[in-house]
């Protein structure tokens, strides 16, 4: 009983520690204008947040904002709004919620005004659209923009030329420009010492992530992992908060790992862990519970998800390195998971599905997002193939909520988990007698 | 007799089917799935235990009578007077439940001039419905509501006229009645009920009285062979609402894997088009589900898209397929979508095109929705089985083995005439294979 209090009072730490650092970044966005502070606008993959810190400008991420009001249901409205103004039902649904927040009066998800950008950061991984979407914000705002190019890994690998090649664009274009915007000086040693508070957070990142190879997993690394990548993939990576938050939480998840406990969910701890998959794809935020409920009611848990590493995969052994600063940033950008080609991100969900003894894989595709959708069929296929384990395709969107059919997606879920059911039961058949 | 149930709640109609210890099928019940699925769970239940009676008769009696035929005759009466003595007591019920609903503010004064009409609508109702289970009585259909509804309101109008009362306040109590009556399932027991049957036949057909006197103590016997509900398990959109555990429940995906499995064993691909979705599942040599793909957040080409054709031709959903096989030629349909093939089809009409030739582009239509499903699933392996209500649409069917041949070359077709029950068929084997384990 008193162990179980611990760890809801040290789960309850870690939440609210996130919490407060989400508000207080929304706080500094409200005051930038008064306190005199810039703003940058960027998005969560390749995002150089360390670097952003060094010129002292609040970053303000659009996606992100997206997701909140998804999570709060005000997506509908605001995309409704976009499409008033002409841009239409296909289009990626994290633009038109921004652009609708932006056409009804820029309130945040807090309820705050926003404030305008004074630079659009546009660090392009992979994600074409992205580009789209500060040409539609810059003429909006009328703002510098910065355009970071990491070219995409077509074969996937990295080259010491593409590395140089961000970071000659790092030194002539994004750096003077976050200077002029600021100006603020840059100081390197400043970008080192944040750094170096990022590796520290990425080493209790990983070690949270990697828990769930426990059976049972402590974590649900899709449904809990989105809140896990909060702080590091967003304005936070390179903060002592960050630094603070991954050690509670690490302590947190130590505890339930040593305890034998599986993941905390919206309606308590879990209690038996019957399925253990891997997820490939954004969840739907707007019935992000609901979605959720249809996994943790069946036992199903999510031990892997190729979403947590849209920011950057920690977990394959990268680290911020502060002796190699704007090439680590480089190489960061390149390697995120977005900026991946098919057949690695083929590898890396193979590399999943036996690292972490899953009994399957599920592919949630986004209607909305071509850049993380196109392939995926093809490479279920090829999972199914390399690993003989089954595989599933559900499709929601991000934040349209008319694009979640609850009903559809329970009903391919359980009959996907009762697949899973038949296939362990080893296909011990019923002869074919009836006709 | 020791049965295994399965029940699959479609959202169009409710089927059954009891397997036996050994996987013979022993009966089938189907019935409309009204909003209430519980009711058309217990009727369909009741159907096919009712259906697996008659097989277990069939047996019992084989060697009772030579010759075959004059078995089949015996039990198609005997099945017949069944269904009378069935129909009359829901008849009664449904009297007496409009004589309740004639009640109140709204009938002060007309009380008694309104049961009069009632009763007297039911006197003649009762009195035609031996012929309606006469031998070859064509019915048009075999839901009490279709017909107990297209009777009363053939009578109730003359019945209405000659008492000087309003057709549409008879209509009205008539509405309100069918309801309940239609939703409280059948009561009774099917021997006890089959046994009156027996004693009435003599009367229905008196050209079979030897035989039935031949036959009174062996059917009884086979009668008194008790039916035991060893394991039933529940498919189908409705299986949320069953009164079952968990463990009784299953996916229809899974079912119709099964099930189709079951009717052809060689069976890899199966397609099943139903009122509300389309689905495709790969399955391996056991039946067991590898693979599938449904349509997600649109019906479209789904049966209830034919459904809407339907309606929109002012015509029946099974007038479509034949009418569509008169066709000449097939018109493109470019809309998968419903409600914009049916702008098509008005916007085709005023072309001057002709209507068999529309509805066959229609049927293209939405069986290239289905090809684009099965693709999204693995394709088509040999061999390939077409299952759900749309199976029974030759127009369809004829669109499909096209389609097939031209992008999957020559492949074994599998279409079952009782492929309406394929998903009910796999739960009842899941229900016998959870006994098994």
């Amino acid at each position: 009983m008193n162990a179980a209090r611990t760890v809801e009072v040290a789960k309850d730490s870690s939440m609210l520690k996130q919490k407060e650092m989400i508000s207080g970044n929304y706080r500094k966005l409200e005051n930038a204008v008064a306190d005199g502070r810039k703003v940058a606008a960027t998005f969560v993959p390749g995002n150089l947040n360390e670097l952003i810190m060094c010129f002292d400008v609040v970053n303000n991420l659009p996606e992100i904002n997206a997701i909140q009001n998804g999570l709060r249901k005000k997506t509908g409205g605001y995309i409704m709004e976009a499409e008033k103004r002409g841009h239409s039902e296909d289009v990626c649904t994290y633009v038109k919620a921004d652009l609708g927040m932006i056409a009804k009066g820029n309130i945040g998800p807090d309820g705050q005004k926003l404030p305008d950008p004074d630079l659009l950061l546009l660090s392009y991984t992979g994600c074409f659209t992205f580009m789209k979407w500060f040409e539609l914000l810059r003429d909006q705002y009328k703002c510098e923009t910065a355009m970071l190019h990491v070219p995409y890994q077509g074969d996937g690998q990295i080259s010491k030329n593409m590395i140089s090649y961000v970071v000659k664009q790092m030194k002539e274009e994004v750096i003077p420009k976050l200077e002029r915007v600021s100006g603020v000086k840059f100081d390197i040693d400043r970008l080192r010492e944040n750094l170096a508070r990022s590796a520290k957070a990425e080493e209790d990142f990983v070690w949270v992530l990697e828990s769930a190879k426990a059976k049972p997993s402590p974590i649900d690394a899709y449904f809990g992992g989105v809140y896990y990548i909060g702080p590091i993939f967003t304005a936070f990576r390179g903060t002592q908060d960050a630094v603070e938050y991954y050690r509670l939480l690490r302590a947190e998840i130590a505890e339930r790992l040593a305890a034998g406990q599986g993941p905390v969910t919206p309606a308590g701890d879990m209690p038996a862990e019957r399925y253990r998959l891997v997820v490939e794809g954004p969840p739907n935020w707007t019935s992000f519970r609901d979605f959720w409920k249809m996994f943790y009611e069946e036992g199903a848990v999510v031990v892997a998800s190729t979403y947590t590493k849209v920011g950057g995969l920690y977990d394959q052994g990268f680290r911020h390195d502060p002796a190699k600063p704007l090439e680590s940033l480089a190489e960061y950008c390149l390697g995120c998971y977005t900026n991946r080609n098919l057949p690695a991100r083929i590898d890396l969900i193979e590399q999943y599905m036996e690292e972490y003894q899953a009994d399957g894989l599920l592919i949630n595709s986004i209607k909305s997002c071509n850049s993380f959708s196109a392939g995926q069929l093809l490479m279920l296929r090829e999972i199914e193939k390399r690993t003989g384990k089954p595989a599933a395709f559900i499709e929601s969107d991000l934040v349209d909520p008319r694009y979640f059919s609850p009903a559809n997606i329970k009903n391919r879920l359980e009959s996907y988990f009762q697949m899973v059911d038949q296939r362990r039961a080893g296909g011990k058949s019923v002869p074919a007698r009836a006709a | 007799m020791r049965a295994f149930i399965g029940i699959d709640l479609g959202s169009t109609t409710t089927k059954a089917v009891v397997l036996d210890e050994n996987m013979d099928v022993l009966g089938r019940g189907i019935t409309n799935s009204r909003s209430n699925y519980d009711t058309a769970c217990k009727v369909a239940k009741y159907e096919a235990l009712l259906a697996a009676r008659f097989t277990l008769l069939q047996r019992g009696l084989a060697s009772a009578v030579a010759a075959e035929t004059r078995l089949e005759d015996f039990l198609g009466s005997l099945e017949r007077s069944f269904r009378l003595g069935q129909f009359v007591e829901q008849l009664d019920d449904l009297e007496q439940t409009c004589l309740d609903k004639a009640k109140g503010e709204r009938f002060k004064g007309r009380e008694g001039a309104i049961a009069e009409a009632i009763q007297a609508i039911f006197v003649t109702l009762r009195s035609d419905a031996p012929a309606l289970f006469a031998r070859d009585a064509r019915r048009k259909s075999d839901f009490f509501r279709d017909l107990a509804g297209s009777r009363f309101m053939a009578v109730g109008q003359q019945t209405a006229k000659a008492a000087g009362l309003s057709y549409d306040l008879l209509l009205n109590v008539y509405d309100k009645a069918i309801i309940e009556v239609e939703n409280r399932p059948p009561s009774g027991e099917i021997r006890e009920k089959l046994i009156g049957a027996l004693d009435r036949l003599i009367e229905l057909s008196p050209e079979l009285s030897d035989l039935v006197a031949d036959l009174a103590a062996p059917v009884r016997r086979a009668l008194d062979i008790p039916a035991e509900e060893v394991s039933v398990v529940g498919t189908g959109y409705g299986r949320v609402t069953l009164p079952f555990s968990k463990e009784h429940i299953r996916s229809e995906i899974l079912c119709h894997g099964l099930g189709a499995h079951m009717m052809y064993p060689d069976t890899r691909t199966v397609l099943d088009i139903g009122g509300q979705d389309t689905k495709s599942i790969q399955v391996d040599d056991q039946g067991i589900v590898e693979n599938f793909q449904m349509n997600d957040r649109c019906a479209a080409g789904c049966g209830r898209y034919l459904g809407y054709i339907a309606d929109e031709m002012n015509m029946g959903v099974h007038e479509l397929g034949p009418l569509a096989m008169q066709a000449t030629r097939s018109v493109r349909i470019n809309s998968t979508c419903t409600v914009f093939a049916g702008a098509e089809l008005r916007d085709r009409l005023a072309l001057g095109e002709k209507r068999e030739d529309i509805i066959a582009g229609l049927h293209r239509a939405i069986i290239l929705r289905a090809m684009s499903i099965i693709s999204r699933s693995g394709g088509v392996r040999d061999q390939f089985t077409f299952t759900g209500g749309v199976a029974k649409n030759e127009a369809a069917v004829r669109e499909l083995r096209q389609l097939i041949v031209a992008n999957y070359g020559d492949v074994v077709i599998n279409i079952n005439p009782d492929s309406i029950y394929t998903g009910a068929l796999g739960a009842a084997a899941f229900a016998r294979r959870a006994v098994a384990n």
